[in-house]
């Protein structure tokens, strides 16, 4: 995509952004909402990496956690129901000098957009990837998710839940061409800072797990959690999460995991009860569906009308006084 | 028959005289329909298509139609097995595949046997067909053979029994995967084509390949050309003209393709699906020649969201598809209407409900496309006439989805999907291209649907501008794009975005009437029926009757002047490959009929009168269906 000199220019001129340049209205979700934790550390993140606003776009599908982008000062697309990767991915594709993000909950990208879930971690295209996991669906009124855990009680399973809960990470890292995994927790900001900040630096689809509490239907659901440090598993490595002091003095619970080990990482991530927290993988080799499609050929009129004129050459039937002169396929 | 035969004029059965080769008169024709058929795999495709080249070059008419069968590898020698190629040859340009066939080459007896049972050949057609079967080693296939030879024969068919893998035997070792150029050779002996041209044809087709492969093509065409002469009765001669401008031979889809690549979008999101993909196949490429990108997406929802990703951050961009990705990408269409985001939508339509007809052409898909999507999801329609519509209309389609920010459907059908017909080489034009991705700042304070009142147009934000940041929304919202589910709010968006299509049809012309402009009868159509029914109509003018026809080409918005035009003829009626109940079934009255869809839309916004015919069978209508229906429908004169 070409752009022009003098924006080039503006961009020697640094700019310098505050949280309010990525702050718009008032969040409206529930007090104790983990959007609220996400939200905050995503609009830190931006401030801190300097990012352009109108150079940034946050893609939405449908739920309370893809109300996001509409408390961010970016560009935004809040689209529809499972369909925010694919979404995404056009961006992306069209325009590889924005910065694009993802937020998706558990219904969204783990129920009816699970196919271009899949298939987005296999086109592996730069962007950061946020599944909002609360394991409930909040915004229809409480009914189970793929996320919800068996026994869970809701709406549409008043004698609880049937099946075992899928695992996000699990299935993430089943595919191929996966190239970033973490997760986080929304309890735990400094570290869920760390997590999207290393997210939205590796080059190739992010994909960050956030386990989110639900004070409005699940409000008892991470207590547990919340009050027994030990029951998290910080991941920590000099290639991964570095824990400071102050955070190792609460969570002694940790495992030294190099995120290049897959297979060790598959191992953690089928672990629910420590909660693995930190990255669990990440692979900076693999390449972005983007690069390898888009040619960086400047688009004029000249170099379409060639390949154009070039393609109508191979089915004209030429007149036959100019099939004499031109024979171009003699 | 036996070998000396051979060195006679081979007599068709049913004929009555036998001439000498050297007395052989040649009938001068003014078109004729020519079928070759096989099993899948012998090439009677690529036979048919080189036919339609050279006769193309010699500057003869020509409108081509692949027979295809529905399964991948049906099994050989079955009845529902022919695969091949349908060719109108024509004195004059020829704008459809035309009525039954007049003559057809056929590598066995059974796939014949499907084409004479779907009744696609006149009375007497002349057969050209395979003769080694009667000496097959399983007396199984030799008896059928002999039973349906005997049966067409009974019929008033002119067969010529034709040894013509033994005939290919004397030039080649492998005698059937060359028999279609030992056929294509007889057929240009039999229609007086240049062989030079033929000679030309072989060395573009395999040009890619070794240079043996196009000697031995060219020594079987040549053996055919010198069979056919020395052996067959009959020559004929269509008169051609050779065009003055060069010209374009290409199918639907591949002039769709053409169409994208012309009209400067960057992004085409797909799945496979029958009869939309062979666009994409070629799109694919060439599309990176000139860096534009074919995305294969993983479903195809996955492949208009996609799209609608692209257009939004930078150029509008495409979706092709065929009716059930149709259905399926709605949500999608209807997120695009409602963030005003410009997206073309290529639907080329088959048959359906559900499933369908993959492979055969219907008109059923019009409603779901000016309807389709839940709530008011206002959308321009449009639909190819002609392989060349085809073309110019993504471009149109592109501007008028980036002019309105709306979505364009362009519908074509499996009809022009694989007809090939030639159109003048298309004169490039840089206003063809979609404009530079605008990323200039905006107005500070400037709202993103900020609607102008009279047009509905509101400017469009694109990532990368200053200042116009705002969170498109799928949600009802304001002119700030705000969420906004208060009355007002909703109520302005709506009246805005369909505003929008009364903007569009304020700059539409009126079409122009084929015959008078007004008479006993109006005949309308659209899509792919436009070049059947305006040879029919032609015909009965010619003879006096005073039927005129309306193609439209925009089915949403309507261009204006249709009433007026509809008014000044007695009758009006749509001729349409979709369907309508039957007046005379018994349960069928003016309060339940179900009209043929331009029909009903017709009905609808003029209070005019209009009737219909329509027939769903998978295939184009031929004209002499459309002149029987025009003349019932007339009454008598």
């Amino acid at each position: 995509m070409s752009i022009a000199a003098t924006e080039c220019l503006l961009r020697l001129h640094d700019e310098h952004h505050e949280l309010e340049d990525y702050q718009s209205g008032v969040p409206r979700w529930c007090t104790g909402c983990g959007d609220n934790a996400i939200l905050a550390a995503v609009q830190r993140l931006c401030r801190d990496e300097n990012l352009r606003p109108e150079k940034t776009v946050f893609v939405s599908g449908i739920g309370c956690s893809s109300r996001f982008p509409h408390y961010m000062k970016t560009y935004g697309f809040h689209g529809i129901h499972g369909r925010a990767l694919p979404i995404a991915e056009g961006v992306k594709m069209a325009r590889p000098d924005l910065h694009v993000f993802v937020n998706t909950g558990d219904g969204d990208c783990c129920s009816i957009g699970a196919a271009h879930w899949i298939h987005a971690i296999r086109y592996n295209m730069n962007m950061t990837v946020m599944l909002h996991d609360n394991q409930i669906y909040g915004l229809t009124k409480m009914q189970a998710s793929p996320t919800s855990p068996k026994g869970l009680k809701s709406n549409t399973t008043p004698r609880g839940a049937y099946l075992d809960a899928l695992q996000p990470l699990t299935v993430t890292l089943g595919v191929q061409n996966v190239s970033f995994v973490a997760q986080a927790v929304d309890w735990i900001p400094e570290v869920l800072y760390d997590i999207l900040s290393a997210a939205f630096h590796h080059k190739g689809f992010s994909f960050v797990r956030i386990i989110q509490r639900c004070p409005e239907w699940l409000p008892k659901m991470f207590e547990p959690w919340l009050h027994d440090p030990q029951r998290i598993l910080l991941l920590n490595h000099e290639r991964g999460l570095q824990v400071s002091p102050g955070l190792a003095k609460v969570y002694k619970n940790q495992e030294r995991h190099d995120p290049s080990n897959l297979n060790r990482a598959r191992e953690i991530a089928s672990v629910m009860d420590p909660i693995p927290v930190g990255i669990l993988y990440r692979n900076p080799d693999v390449p972005c569906y983007e690069v390898l499609r888009r040619s960086d050929q400047l688009r004029s009129a000249d170099f379409i009308k060639a390949g154009l004129e070039a393609e109508f050459d191979k089915f004209t039937v030429w007149p036959q006084e100019a099939q004499e002169r031109v024979k171009p396929h003699a | 028959m036996n070998e000396t035969s051979l060195l006679q004029p081979v007599r068709a059965a049913g004929s009555s005289a036998l001439s000498r080769p050297d007395e052989k008169t040649v009938t001068t024709l003014t078109e004729h329909v020519v079928e070759v058929i096989s099993d899948s795999g012998e090439g009677a495709q690529r036979c048919g298509q080189s036919l339609g080249g050279i006769a193309a070059k010699m500057g003869n008419g020509v409108w081509t139609v692949e027979i295809i069968p529905a399964e991948i590898r049906p099994p050989a020698r079955s009845v529902a097995g022919a695969s091949g190629n349908r060719i109108r040859l024509g004195a004059r340009r020829v704008t459809n595949g035309g009525n039954e066939t007049d003559l057809v080459v056929a590598f066995n007896e059974q796939v014949l046997l499907g084409r004479v049972r779907a009744h696609e050949l006149k009375p007497g057609c002349i057969i050209l067909l395979e003769s080694m079967w009667r000496e097959d080693s399983d007396p199984k296939i030799a008896a059928s053979y002999k039973e349906v030879h005997g049966q067409l024969v009974a019929a008033g068919y002119r067969v010529y029994e034709i040894p013509m893998e033994r005939e290919c035997r004397t030039v080649v070792a492998d005698a059937r995967r060359g028999k279609n150029m030992f056929a294509l050779g007889m057929l240009c002996n039999l229609y007086s084509l240049d062989l030079q041209l033929g000679r030309d044809q072989i060395a573009l087709t395999f040009g890619k390949k070794d240079k043996s492969v196009v000697a031995s093509n060219v020594k079987l065409l040549e053996a055919g050309h010198e069979w056919a002469e020395r052996n067959l009765d009959f020559k004929f001669r269509i008169p051609a003209q050779r065009a003055t401008e060069p010209q374009i031979v290409v199918n639907g889809n591949t002039a769709l393709a053409l169409g994208i690549l012309a009209s400067g979008m960057e992004v085409c999101a797909m799945y496979p699906i029958t009869p939309a993909t062979s666009a994409s196949h070629y799109l694919s490429d060439v599309f990176e020649k000139v860096g534009g990108v074919v995305h294969q997406a993983e479903d195809e929802i996955a492949a208009c969201a996609f799209a609608i990703g692209a257009s939004y951050a930078g150029k509008c961009a495409v979706t092709i598809t065929s009716g059930p990705g149709f259905s399926l990408k709605q949500e999608g269409i209807g997120l695009a209407v409602m963030g005003e985001i410009p997206l073309v939508v290529v639907n080329v339509q088959r048959g359906g409900p559900s499933t369908g007809q993959p492979t055969k052409a219907e008109q059923g898909d019009l409603l779901t496309a000016i309807f389709g999507s839940h709530g008011d999801a206002p959308k321009v329609v449009m639909a190819a006439g002609t392989i060349e519509d085809c073309f110019y209309s993504v471009i149109i389609a592109r501007k008028i989805a980036e002019t309105f920010n709306m979505v364009v459907v362009v519908l074509s059908d499996a009809n022009l999907a694989t007809s090939q017909q030639p159109f003048p080489r298309p004169q490039f034009s840089e206003a063809w291209l979609a404009p530079p991705v605008d990323q200039s700042a905006v107005p500070e304070r400037a709202k993103p649907y900020d609607w102008d009142a009279s047009t509905g147009l509101a400017r469009r934000f694109i990532p990368g501008q200053p200042h116009g940041m705002h969170t498109l929304t799928g949600l009802a919202h304001d002119t700030l794009s705000h969420v906004a589910y208060d009355a007002e709010s909703n109520e302005h968006a709506i009246h805005s975005r369909s505003l929008k299509l009364a903007a569009l049809q304020k700059t539409l012309k009126t079409p122009p009437v084929f015959g008078d402009a007004a008479g006993d009868l109006l005949v309308i159509g659209w899509g792919s029926n436009k070049g059947t029914i305006e040879e029919a109509v032609e015909g009965l003018r010619a003879e006096g009757r005073k039927v005129s026809s309306l193609h439209l080409t925009f089915l949403q918005p309507m261009p204006p002047g249709l009433k007026e035009i509809m008014q000044r003829f007695k009758k009006v009626m749509t001729i349409e490959s979709n369907w309508s109940d039957r007046p005379e079934d018994d349960l069928i009255d003016e309060s339940n009929r179900r009209y043929s869809a331009v029909a009903m839309l017709l009905r609808s916004r003029y209070l005019v009168d209009v009737d219909c015919w329509s027939e769903v069978r998978g295939q184009p209508i031929k004209p002499n269906t459309i002149r029987r229906v025009i003349l019932e429908k007339l009454g008598r004169p």
